[in-house]
């Protein structure tokens, strides 16, 4: 799945969860970004995207993404390796 | 449509992501009836708060939330708190699960030192209920353990005193009690919602490690369901009555097309089987106190002929208002509500066409509709786990007394032993229906005669032509017998047909299920046939015994009722004779018949 799908997949979700249909995500996107973007719509968007990509994050993979990017990256690799 | 996401079964899933949403649709309405409820979390709450939110906006009321900070479930009850205070909690919902057990028993530990641990234990948990109700004066609702995510003495857990499963159990024991004994003190059963969810799906330790959640998200919504019905029963917001469908919903089949013969309740096919357990079930909630109500797209007669089946559970008599024509069903819904003078927000409707559904929906959103779908086997699931009738007292019903003195009767009577097997027999309180066939039993005779394979003498298959030549036809005698016991209805389960020639009678066909083996229904069944010879003027009767694979265990049955073998062929082949007596005694005893 090429980083442009998925980007617009997780915009998809990020619209959902915070139940803001103007949501335009960019790689240097970071919570500080989306006012609403706290701990607990993280977990939200966590639990989403595995869903929506049938994949499972790794209890060390989380912690380090600095922004939306990273976050692209890790899914891409995360789907190879599914 | 973005509420019907509150119906059972719930898609976790899409719920996390559309929460937002459906808060904002739920919260269009203007009568909604405002609530402050502290949520007292010994693990994260943030999500389960989400979502109690929706299932209790759905049903009109409006949450305001004081959430303890992680884990503070103690110290913001039990201490000098002013935020807690100034909120004044209407409602106080302690989420406690195993991880907040303080301690379990070391193997080091005698019984003395356990049960010491689990006073320990209920103290602190005690404590807080009495400051809830000293201090706050509110309702608690305070979920009990759910079994632990390991057993470190595997099947020995659970009574091994040093077993973590014993300690939660005798825990909940003890929770329980409480319960009995506080009125304002409410259980959320998290022990029986994880074992029906499945603990391997309740437990997700990922979400436990990275943001303490003491059980997955996927769980999230039945938990929040749960604790939402609560707090509607605690402010009488549950519902009060069953509306419900005829066909395909009560029972399988059209009965304006299949008639009552064609119906399929009973215990005859497993489609007729489920039906009757639903309507078990529905039975049940009328003796429980709720209404019952029919809404039925049939002529009236047409429909109230189909409670007229002999295997009907529910009677006509047990439904309150019967709205049975062609009107579109949620003008029927109104009608009903009217009829009842209940307000049409408590109403459960209850029917098997998603179409029908649809409309009562759309036209009469305050009417609870579950998703039931058209499979029988899961009506009873969608019904229960969608807590419509939840309920924190039963103490005004004394009906529902009686018939728990009477439960409690039954089962100190099944604690007991019995000394031989003759007693045991008595004990069942058997009683059979043993007559000539009759059409309404046409199709499990049919299913019956080709499925029978080891108490059948002659393993003889006839179609349903044929049984029901026989059946009119006046040289046979043709015998059905149904068994019923204190247990519940066995089904019509055995099979005799014999042909008269002259004065003799020739058994044709004589079978019965394996389900009621050792019962002395053969006995019975025997007796029966006599007493149809002899009207008859029948003099001797003959039997035959044809070996198969199967039949082995009827080899000596003939010999075993008194008849004395004649012939035996090479192939195994044997045939008996009985003259009748003219003093016949009955060979059954313990069956009472007809």
């Amino acid at each position: 799945m090429n980083i442009e799908e998925i980007k617009f997949r997780v915009t998809a979700i990020f619209r959902d969860v915070f139940d803001d249909a103007t949501i335009v995500l960019l790689r240097e996107t970071t919570a500080d970004d989306i006012e609403d973007w706290d701990s607990l719509a993280h977990i939200s968007l966590i639990v989403a995207i595995e869903k929506e990509f049938k994949i499972k994050f790794d209890l060390i993979e989380l912690k380090p993404l600095q922004n939306v990017g990273e976050m692209l990256d890790l899914i891409q690799s995360k789907i190879l390796d599914r | 449509m973005l509420t019907e996401s509150l119906n059972y079964p719930f898609d976790a899933h899409y719920l996390l992501r559309k929460k937002k949403a459906i808060r904002r649709n739920l919260l269009q309405r203007t009568d909604l009836l405002e609530k402050r409820i502290a949520i007292l979390g010994g693990s994260t709450t943030a999500e389960i708060k989400d979502m109690l939110e929706l299932f209790l906006l759905k049903d009109g009321i409006k949450p305001i939330f004081y959430e303890s900070d992680y884990n503070k479930y103690y110290e913001d009850l039990m201490f000098s708190n002013t935020s807690l205070e100034e909120f004044a909690p209407e409602v106080i919902y302690i989420h406690t699960t195993s991880v907040n057990i303080t301690r379990f028993p070391n193997l080091q530990e005698n019984a003395v030192d356990v049960d010491a641990l689990l006073a320990q234990e209920m103290n602190r948990f005690q404590a807080l209920w009495d400051r809830a109700a000293a201090h706050y004066g509110c309702s608690v609702i305070q979920n009990n353990f759910e079994l632990p995510h390991y057993r470190m003495l595997g099947n020995m857990d659970s009574y091994d005193l040093h077993g973590r499963s014993c300690f939660i159990l005798e825990l909940n024991r003890r929770f329980s009690e409480q319960m009995r004994l506080r009125q304002h003190l409410h259980l959320n059963d998290i022990n029986y919602l994880s074992a029906w969810f499945g603990l391997e799906r309740w437990y997700d330790k990922f979400f436990w490690y990275s943001y303490k959640y003491a059980m997955s998200y996927e769980v999230i919504p039945l938990l929040a369901d749960s604790v939402a019905s609560i707090i509607k029963a605690i402010y009488g917001k549950t519902r009060k009555c069953l509306v419900l469908d005829l066909d395909n919903t009560l029972w399988g089949g059209v009965i304006g097309d299949d008639g009552l013969n064609g119906i399929r309740i009973g215990k005859e096919t497993p489609e007729a089987e489920a039906y009757t357990e639903f309507q078990e079930y529905v039975k049940g909630l009328k003796e429980r106190g709720i209404i019952l109500a029919v809404c039925s797209k049939n002529d009236d007669a047409n429909a109230r002929e189909g409670f007229s089946h002999p295997d009907s559970i529910l009677k006509l008599e047990d439904f309150s208002t019967f709205q049975a024509n062609w009107d579109p069903k949620h003008e029927n819904v109104r009608e009903i509500a009217k009829n009842l003078n209940i307000g049409i927000d408590s109403l459960v409707f209850a029917d098997d066409n998603p179409i029908e559904r649809n409309i009562v929906r759309s036209q009469e959103p305050q009417v609870a509709v579950p998703e039931l779908g058209n499979n029988v086997a899961r009506y009873i699931n969608v019904l229960d786990k969608t807590c419509y009738f939840e309920t924190v007292s039963l103490s005004t019903d004394d009906l529902q007394r009686t018939s728990f003195y009477a439960g409690n009767a039954i089962r100190s009577e099944i604690e007991s032993k019995y000394t031989s097997y003759e007693e045991f027999l008595s004990s069942l309180e058997m009683k059979a229906e043993i007559k000539p066939f009759s059409p309404i039993y046409l199709d499990r005779l049919t299913q019956l005669i080709n499925k029978t394979n080891q108490f059948n003498v002659t393993t003889r298959r006839y179609t349903q032509a044929e049984i029901n030549a026989m059946s009119v036809d006046g040289r046979y005698i043709t015998i059905y017998g149904r068994l019923l016991d204190k247990f519940g209805d066995n089904g019509l389960i055995s099979i005799l047909i014999a042909e008269c020639r002259g004065s003799e009678l020739h058994i044709d066909l004589w079978l019965m299920s394996c389900r009621v083996l050792k019962r002395g229904m053969e006995h019975a069944m025997f007796d029966q046939l006599i007493c149809e010879a002899r009207k008859r003027g029948i003099l001797t009767i003959y039997g035959n015994y044809y070996p198969t694979a199967k039949n082995g265990m009827v080899k000596d049955l003939y010999g075993e009722l008194g008849f004395i073998k004649v012939k035996a062929g090479e192939n195994g082949d044997t045939t008996w004779l009985f003259d009748i007596p003219t003093v016949y005694t009955n060979k059954n005893l313990f069956i009472e018949v007809n």
